[in-house]
């Protein structure tokens, strides 16, 4: 065990775990935010992706230990209300149908917009083709993310 | 207006005894609850609550509570169900509050609380319009008392009572003290359709905001003080079982509290339909959090080993039966084997129309095409898992479950403990396809529960899931059809099977539409379990059947639709034999409306074009599909789909479902399989299952409904079926090869 001071959401926040703990389980059976979800745990469904210091990670294959100083974002963070352009868009196309994935997708999306501001259908296959949904709300989430883009 | 008589259900509208004194103050927990308006303005939230009945209750400032009594996976019966009652109350949705109910087989009668097979609307219509038809009639009688005039002269309007002659007019939160006295009316009126202000028009998912945001809310976010974590271990293979656990290493892991068998069948208990499972004995293991419990879950050392031929009782659909399991490790390959072998054989009649043997003989043209399926794992996002605490002779479960009603029985005749004594919480489920209608992993969190002595979550790793079994089965499907020098149809011959059982619907179209015909069925038995897997072998059958009919359209020189066309006016007005499944006009229907929709005819270059119908429980559902080419590769471009449901109660969410559905049977028709060998699933997870992807997915649906007044039918299973048949029969008209065999595009490519 050791301990890890970590910056997620804005907040410094401390756990005491196995170094090898993904951060997925850090988050999830440790600090209490249970939006960033278990897939797969082998980085194949996105369904746990996060931000890492901006970027869309795979927090199932990110061990705490190497977090470091890096800020991390989850969905609970990504806005103070719920109302980041992506999320907003999501309920304008009512996306989800379980709900399961759409963390996930949401934090795959607002990772995308951030570097390219008006993706293309090409840019948007590629940067979501990590997120299995499973219930195939594709269209919706592709159309949401074009909505966001130009809000 | 319709009157309706309440006693078939009044158990839902009793009151508890704690109403008797007075309006009851019900607690109100806000994080448990969803505002219907989802938008930005928020509720003023009640002094006081007033129980009217078990689906809705009325705050004195005038917002109401509506509990949805269905678990919700994705097919918006949370918002749905509430708008049907919602409309009945004639409450404004805005001041709509929606709560998921617990499970309670006495209150909630209407719909059993049991999603699955596109039923819930269907079987809930007429009770969860009465439960709010009930709740207006006791506000108009509140309303005439107080006000001294006849109920007969009260009217209601969005959350409003009025009395025009004397001008009075109230809230319903005015009246809600007072109409919870009043005694549950022995009939109600039921609004007409065209009256209709909710149902009919689409109202946003109630819980988008807190998906959007992560609250809490799965099965697996469940959290309780004490709360351990627990995982289980399975036999790896199919036709295995545990011989001995070696259990030290994994107990000795950091933050583990115990590793121990558990049984969860005994072996002389009387399984119900849904009690399937290959591995009621398995390791579980117990610990502090998920990680650390995964760790001790490969330190685990267990012996497998070969189990013999044994037999047991399952109570399910067909009646009592005394079920044989065999033994042996099963391969893919022998089942491709034994299914080609049994398909060239004579099999069980199932139906027999005219003299198909004759017509045959005397065909001008015979086509004869034999289709197969893999199996195929649901591959639910979220896995199985669920909470459990059992205290003495008290149990507290929460989790995803379809059928809770099922499962109570199942894990009170293991623990035995009573019904009355078990609780059931319905979180969200994230998706359940049928999968979680099979609720042993429920049984597995109680007894864990049990022997720790504390709360414990049990979590299924992907890998658990994937491999556990209750897989959509492998089919096959060979199929005749004898063509005369005019290119008339005269005989049409289905004969299907799979392992473990056979895919055929023999009533259902083209039954009923040609003067001879056979339909016949085989088996093998397997010791792979199988279950429901979104529209049960209609998800195999309708892709074969309108891939056939797609072909022997062709070789007769018949447009495809025209061809079907002809067949339902046939089935409409002299149908063969009695026992047809289908309304050959609604049938016929959508495929008129796909037709117009599609500009069916008007072929544009580089894009291929497949069209199928199916129909399944109880609702119709046409396809025309369009495929281009891309590196060598097909991708869909545009799918137009017709549908006939009945009333559309949220045409915009039955959009949505339409759009999974299409979404997933292309991903299943292009790559989905689950193969086996020595008994063992080949694939684990997602890096060697493929799933459809962003990249693979239609680029645009568009979905129409034909305009109706019937009841409203299912929408959870329909579009899915008809998909495949759509795929295969445009990579026909792209590549000029005819698709058999799923996966058409094999399932070996992954894109993680």
């Amino acid at each position: 065990m050791a301990v890890y001071k970590l910056n997620i959401n804005g907040k410094k926040l401390q756990v005491d775990v196995d170094p090898t703990t993904p951060m997925l389980w850090v988050l999830r059976d440790h600090l209490d935010l249970t939006g960033t979800k278990y897939g797969c745990g082998i980085a194949q469904c996105g369904a746990c992706t996060i931000h890492l210091d901006g970027n869309a990670m795979r927090s199932c294959q990110l061990p705490v230990s190497a977090v470091g100083d890096q800020s991390i974002t989850t969905i609970e963070g990504l806005s103070e209300n719920g109302d980041h352009p992506v999320q907003k868009a999501w309920l304008e196309h009512d996306v989800p149908q379980c709900g399961y994935c759409q963390a996930g997708q949401i934090m795959s999306a607002a990772a995308l917009l951030q570097n390219n501001a008006s993706p293309s259908d090409a840019d948007i296959d590629t940067a979501m083709n990590g997120n299995i949904c499973r219930c195939g709300t594709y269209t919706r989430i592709k159309a949401a993310i074009k909505t966001a883009a130009n809000g | 207006m319709t009157l309706i008589k309440t006693s078939y259900n009044r158990r839902s509208f009793l009151k508890t005894s704690a109403l008797a004194g007075g309006g009851l103050m019900i607690g109100f927990n806000w994080l448990t609850s969803c505002q219907a308006a989802a938008e930005e303005e928020v509720l003023q939230m009640p002094d006081e609550w007033f129980d009217i009945n078990a689906y809705l209750k009325i705050g004195d400032n005038g917002v109401v509570t509506i509990l949805s009594p269905n678990p919700e996976f994705g097919q918006n019966v949370k918002t749905s169900m509430p708008m049907i009652i919602a409309e009945e109350l004639d409450v404004d949705w805005k001041n709509v509050i929606v709560e998921q109910a617990n499970f309670n087989a006495e209150r909630y009668t209407a719909t059993n609380q049991f999603s699955g097979g596109s039923a819930g609307i269907r079987r809930g219509w007429e009770g969860l319009r009465m439960a709010g038809a009930t709740a207006r009639q006791m506000l108009c009688e509140a309303a005439a008392a107080a006000w001294e005039v006849p109920v007969g002269e009260i009217t209601t309007a969005a959350g409003m009572l009025h009395h025009e002659a004397s001008g009075k007019s109230a809230g319903y939160g005015e009246m809600a003290s007072a109409a919870a006295q009043i005694p549950v009316p022995k009939e109600v009126e039921l609004k007409d359709n065209k009256d209709f202000k909710i149902i009919g028009t689409s109202r946003k998912n109630v819980d988008g905001k807190k998906i959007v945001t992560g609250q809490p809310m799965f099965g697996v976010d469940k959290k309780k003080e004490g709360m351990l974590i627990a995982m289980i271990a399975h036999p790896p293979a199919f036709g295995m079982q545990l011989k001995s656990a070696d259990t030290d290493a994994a107990k000795g892991m950091p933050g583990i509290r115990d590793v121990f068998t558990i049984k969860t069948l005994q072996d002389d208990y009387e399984r119900a339909g849904f009690d399937t499972n290959a591995f009621p004995e398995m390791i579980a293991i117990v610990g502090n959090s998920t990680w650390e419990v995964m760790n001790a879950k490969k330190a685990l050392k267990a012996e497998w080993e070969p189990f013999s031929e044994h037999s047991m009782v399952v109570n399910g659909w067909g009646g009592k039966q005394e079920v044989t399991i065999p033994a042996g490790l099963e391969s893919t390959t022998s089942h491709r084997e034994e299914m080609a072998k049994l398909a060239e054989q004579p099999a069980k009649v199932s139906r027999k129309d005219g003299d198909p043997e004759t017509a045959f003989k005397n065909a001008a043209q015979v086509i004869e095409r034999t289709y197969t399926a893999p199996f195929l794992a649901h591959n639910c996002m979220e896995p199985m898992n669920f909470f459990a605490h059992v205290q003495g002779d008290k149990v507290e479960l929460a989790g995803p479950i379809q059928g809770p009603g099922v499962i109570e029985q199942t894990v009170s005749a293991r623990l035995d403990i009573p019904v009355e004594n078990i609780e059931i919480e319905l979180t969200r489920m994230g998706g359940g396809f049928g999968r979680r209608a099979y609720g042993h992993y429920i049984v597995e969190a109680a007894l864990i529960s049990q022997k720790v002595n504390a709360p414990v979550k049990l979590m299924y790793t992907r890998e658990d899931d994937m491999t556990f079994g209750i897989y959509r089965p492998s089919y096959s499907a060979t199929y005749r059809a004898a063509l005369d020098e005019n290119g008339n149809l005269t005989a049409f011959h289905v004969k299907g099977g799979g392992v473990p059982e056979s895919p055929v619907f023999a009533n259902r179209f083209p039954a009923g539409a040609i003067d001879n015909y056979l339909a016949e069925e085989w088996s093998i038995d397997s010791n792979i379990t199988i279950g429901a897997f979104r529209a049960p072998r209609s998800n195999f059958i309708a892709g074969a059947e309108q891939s056939f009919l797609d072909e022997v359209a062709e070789a007769a020189g018949r447009d495809p639709i025209e061809f079907r066309l002809e067949l339902l006016e046939r089935a409409k007005n002299d149908p063969v034999g009695e026992r047809n499944d289908y309304d050959a006009a609604r049938y016929a229907g959508v495929l008129e409306l796909v037709r117009e929709k599609s500009n069916w005819g008007q072929e544009q270059p580089n894009v291929y074009r497949g069209v199928s119908a199916y129909f399944c429980h109880a609702t119709y559902v046409a396809h025309v599909l369009d495929l281009v080419m891309e590196n060598g590769k097909p991708r869909v471009e545009n799918v137009c789909c017709a549908i006939d449901c009945g009333i559309v109660v949220n045409p915009d969410a039955a959009a949505n479902m339409a759009e999974g559905a299409i979404t997933d049977g292309v991903g299943n028709a292009f790559f989905g399989a689950m193969t086996f060998k020595d008994g063992a699933p080949e694939k684990k997870n997602f890096d060697t299952y493929r799933m459809i992807r962003m990249s693979e997915a239609p680029r645009n649906i568009d979905v129409h409904f034909v305009p109706s007044d019937v009841d409203p039918t299912g929408m959870g299973e329909p579009p899915f079926p008809p998909i495949f048949g759509a795929v295969a029969n445009a990579m026909y008209k792209a590549t000029d090869k005819r698709s058999y065999h799923q996966p058409f595009l094999g399932d070996q490519e992954v894109l993680g």
